[in-house]
């Protein structure tokens, strides 16, 4: 079962700006749901945004989930496998993407965890601390996938197989 | 046929930039703008919200400095409930501030050296791209690329510890910070396990100076010509000239090194510093209003910090300073690429710095606040990483915020970003047809030499591509290509 694996969801995304909000969103309900459903091996964690520093954190993790918001074209949520990439570093970013995360662990610490990624679409992107009506419902919605997949039986590549079929 | 060639990044949201050239027929630079979106926004959503709110609401702002908008906006806001201007804080609220502060640094220094700048060295400025970050370094130097990661990690942890956590941090609240340092937090810092620990940062930051040093020495004409270009530089100052982040006076020199700002109080900045607004930049222009316009713009950032201040207060920063100096014998050191040294001493220095504060007993302390009678306004300054972050507020009688006044480093670069700009235009595309990867690059590089934050206030995760687009002088597209 996944569960028993040592889990990482990390959540990332600024709160201050509405649905981009989304990924801490994502982890505050994990944290409420978790007090009751304690599960040993499951940590939580979120940031304004990833970073090279991840590599390291993910390299103990045997699966990590990473939660996002997105303005892609996408109906309500979309989860999907991360392969190690090794794009290239855009303008000036402070920030790298869950593929570059998952490659630079694998090159500096020669272990990859088995990585997704769990995009929800956002809305509105102003200065607000809340989440829009239409993206909460989304946030509802990827919540429940999720929990359902660490309750189901599907491991969660047959999750990413059922998503895109 | 002339021609106009546009580079241009795209964000999800907003703070996204675009550099222009424009050619004559002879195929010479005649105009170079960068373009920066500015959230000039921001500046009214805070109007009506209550005072005590903004060093959190600010963070709204910017997830790559989050820290710099909070601690600027908590000192404006000390100000505001009469505990002073820098120096009327508890010992434990100045010094875990500073902590936050010199963490703060650490990483982000780290960040800009080992991610986005010491690949360009290391594979050159036309090197494969795909290889011309930390997973290159990784590749090739793996031991470099660890150091990159951990110093990170450290000092995200120091800003974890004092600001409380991660994302919108509470630490620092008007009049002081709102938790101590717990004795396990300190010696988790001093003493934890290789490498994560303050000595081996030290070591780690003097190795990455030693690493650019070396580059330095080999590519000596290379770095020193690289958009080099005379200005002003302005920094925060502590009062007898040293070295201070978190804290000082207002001071500027001009290329000669003579003072043209001479240790202000910042309170008083509007009296010394203006804006220019240019109708084809959302970003605008500060400069002295001593000097004026043409003349009165400055640098910001570690190269200005490094030409303004006498010394650095810590020894081995102060070691690598002199040796710094003399390069340019004392005067202000205008190369470009020279930021990047400056930047690595700076990062030795915050080390040297974090070491020294969780050495002092008053980060145990448990008197956090001060508090005096309240004030109508309030300036904070503060030396953020890429440079001096000004905010200003003025509260109402119902202690609501209602004018907001921020002027963040990126804004401070704005002239000397476009200079540099232009300066390697003219360099690497001066007669070209065809705009190589290399001279692309070579644009970014100037740039991100002031580690601008075109990021601002949400991740652009992978939507930051850059295009540069090729037009006759009919505005025709002639040649495009996306990094």
């Amino acid at each position: 079962m996944p569960h028993r694996k040592r889990m990482l969801i990390y959540g990332y995304g600024n709160p201050g700006r509405q649905d981009d909000g989304l990924g801490a969103a994502f982890i505050r309900k994990m944290e409420a749901w978790l007090k009751d459903h304690p599960m040993p091996g499951l940590n939580l964690d979120c940031n304004y945004q990833l970073n090279i520093e991840d590599a390291e954190i993910i390299a103990h993790k045997d699966i990590v989930i990473f939660v996002d918001a997105t303005v892609e074209d996408i109906e309500h949520f979309h989860f999907s496998k991360v392969e190690p990439s090794a794009a290239k570093v855009e303008f000036t970013m402070h920030a790298v993407s869950p593929s570059f995360v998952v490659d630079l662990c694998r090159k500096m610490f020669h272990v990859a965890p088995e990585t997704y990624l769990l995009h929800i679409k956002g809305y509105e992107w102003d200065f607000k601390e809340s989440l829009s009506e239409a993206a909460s419902e989304n946030l509802e919605m990827a919540f429940r996938f999720i929990i359902d997949k660490l309750h189901g039986q599907l491991t969660f590549d047959e999750a990413v197989l059922q998503e895109n079929k | 046929m002339s021609k106009k060639i546009t580079i241009e990044p795209v964000t999800r949201v907003e703070g996204h930039g675009k550099v222009t050239i424009h050619m004559d027929n002879q195929g010479n630079i005649q105009q170079t703008r960068l373009h920066i979106v500015e959230f000039r926004g921001f500046e009214r959503f805070v109007q009506g919200r209550p005072y005590w709110e903004a060093p959190v609401l600010v963070q709204r702002l910017c997830g790559i400095c989050p820290v710099s908008h909070h601690l600027a906006a908590a000192k404006a806001l000390d100000v505001i409930v009469g505990a002073g201007t820098g120096e009327g804080l508890t010992p434990t609220g100045e010094k875990m501030r500073r902590l936050m502060h010199y963490g703060q640094f650490f990483q982000s220094h780290a960040l800009h050296f080992f991610h986005l700048s010491a690949p360009d060295f290391l594979f050159g400025f036309d090197g494969d791209p795909a290889i011309r970050n930390i997973i290159g370094i990784a590749l090739t130097k793996p031991d470099l690329a660890v150091q990159g990661v951990m110093m990170r990690k450290f000092g995200q942890e120091i800003i974890r510890a004092t600001a409380g956590k991660k994302i919108h941090g509470t630490g620092a609240i008007p009049g002081g910070i709102n938790k101590n340092l717990s004795i396990e937090e300190r010696d988790e810092f001093l003493k934890g396990a290789d490498p994560l620990n303050a000595d081996k940062m030290i070591s780690w930051a003097q190795d990455a100076l030693d690493f650019f040093k070396s580059y330095y020495v080999a590519n000596k004409d290379f770095i020193d010509n690289f958009a080099y270009f005379p200005s002003n530089h302005l920094s925060l100052v502590r009062k007898d000239g040293a070295l201070d982040l978190y804290h000082g006076v207002l001071r500027a020199v001009d290329t000669d090194g003579n003072r043209i700002l001479n240790d202000i109080d910042y309170q008083e900045y509007n009296n010394y510093i203006e804006e220019e607004v240019r109708s084809w930049s959302y970003m605008k222009f500060p400069y002295l209003k001593s000097i004026g316009k043409d003349n009165g713009w400055y640098r910001v950032g570690p190269l200005a910090r490094l030409n303004t201040v006498d010394f650095i207060p810590t020894p081995l920063a102060q070691k690598e300073f002199e040796i710094y100096k003399a390069m340019t014998n004392g005067k202000p050191n205008n190369h470009c690429l020279h930021t990047h040294y400056a930047r690595l001493i700076e990062t030795l220095h915050a080390a040297e710095m974090i070491r020294e504060l969780l050495n002092d007993p008053d980060l145990l302390g448990n008197d956090l606040v001060t508090k005096g009678t309240k004030q109508k306004e309030g300036v904070g300054l503060i030396e953020a990483p890429r440079g001096t972050l000004f905010h200003h507020y003025r509260i109402n009688d119902n202690d609501q915020i209602e004018m907001a006044n921020l002027i963040v480093s990126t804004t401070n670069n704005n002239e000397p970003m476009n200079r540099s700009v232009n300066h390697v235009a003219k360099a690497v595309m001066t007669g070209k047809e065809v705009i190589t990867e290399g001279m692309m690059n070579s644009v970014e590089v100037a740039i991100r030499a002031y580690d601008p934050c075109l990021s601002c206030a949400t991740h652009a995760l992978g939507k930051m591509p850059l295009e540069v687009s090729l037009f006759d002088e009919d505005n025709n597209l002639i040649d495009r290509k996306r990094s």
